[in-house]
C-alpha cells in the first residue's frame, strides 16, 4: 500500500503529458491577455491570474520541485516585487518629469510619442507591472498554503 | 461576548443598509455619476487615450490611482502569508 505522502503518488502518465502540452499555450494565452487588454476584454490582473495558473497547473501535476525548476523560488520574489516597482516607478517617473502622479503624458519628455500616445503606452507599462505582480502573488500563495510554508512538497 | 460581537455587527449592517436608502436608484440617470462622469469617459475616453477598451482606460488611467493600490493590496496578501507560513526545514 502506498503512502499517500510518496513522491510519487498522484503521478499520471496522462495528466502528466498533458499538462506539459498545455503550459505553454496557457502561457501565452496569459502573455497575450495582458498585451491585448487594450483592444478586448482582459489586462494585467486577468493575464496575470493565467500566467500564475499555469505554474500552479505545474505544481499540482508533478510536485512543487518541478514548478520551481522552472519558476525558481528567487526569480518569483523578484518579479513579484518588480510589479508594483513598476507601477509605483511609471507613476512617480511622470511626477518627475513635470507631470501629475501616474499622468502618462508627461513621460512624453523622455520619448517624444505624443502625449495620447503616452497616455496608451503608459496603461499598458502598469498593466504588466500588474501582471508580474499576481502572477508571483499567485504562485507564492499556492506555494506557501500547499506545503505549510515550507515549499519542499505540496498537496 | 459572542452576543456582544454579534451586536456590533448586526447594528453596523444596519446603519449601512440604512444609508443606502440616500443612494439614487438603479440606473438613474439623473444620478451624480450617471449625469456627470460616464458620458464624459464614454464621449472623451477613446480620443484622450486611444484606448478601444473604455474599461482599461477607465482602470490604468482614470482610476490608475486605485488600481495602483489594488496591485499593493494582493502584493501585501503575498508578503502576509510568507510572514505567517513560510519556514526552512533545515533549521
Amino acid at each position: 500500500m502506498r503512502d499517500i505522502h510518496e513522491h510519487s503518488a498522484g503521478e499520471d502518465l496522462v495528466i502528466k503529458t498533458s499538462v506539459r502540452l498545455l503550459v505553454p499555450f496557457i502561457q501565452l494565452f496569459g502573455l497575450y491577455v495582458i498585451v491585448h487588454g487594450h483592444y478586448s476584454p482582459g489586462g494585467g490582473f486577468q493575464g496575470g491570474v493565467i500566467l500564475g495558473a499555469s505554474f500552479i497547473l505545474l505544481a499540482l501535476a508533478y510536485d512543487l520541485k518541478t514548478s520551481q525548476d522552472y519558476m525558481p523560488i528567487w526569480a518569483n520574489a523578484l518579479l513579484g516585487n518588480l510589479g508594483p516597482v513598476i507601477y509605483i516607478g511609471v507613476g512617480a517617473l511622470c511626477a518627475i518629469f513635470g507631470g501629475l502622479f501616474l499622468d502618462y503624458s508627461a513621460l512624453d519628455v523622455l520619448i517624444p510619442l505624443g502625449p495620447v500616445e503616452w497616455r496608451s503606452f503608459g496603461i499598458f507599462l502598469v498593466e504588466v507591472g500588474v501582471g508580474l505582480a499576481v502572477m508571483s502573488i499567485m504562485l507564492l500563495l499556492y506555494w506557501n498554503l500547499s506545503s505549510g510554508g515550507a515549499l519542499d512538497e505540496g498537496l | 461576548m459572542k452576543a456582544l460581537a454579534l451586536l456590533a455587527t448586526l447594528v453596523t449592517g444596519a446603519l449601512l443598509l440604512y444609508g443606502t436608502r440616500d443612494f439614487p436608484a438603479w440606473g438613474d440617470p439623473q444620478a451624480p455619476a450617471s449625469a456627470y462622469l460616464s458620458p464624459v469617459y464614454i464621449e472623451k475616453a477613446v480620443e484622450q487615450t486611444h484606448v478601444p477598451n473604455i474599461v482599461t482606460a477607465v482602470l490604468g488611467d482614470y482610476r490608475g490611482y486605485d488600481t495602483m493600490f489594488e496591485t499593493v493590496v494582493i502584493y501585501c496578501a503575498g508578503m502576509a502569508v510568507v510572514s505567517v507560513l513560510r519556514r526552512n526545514r533545515e533549521e
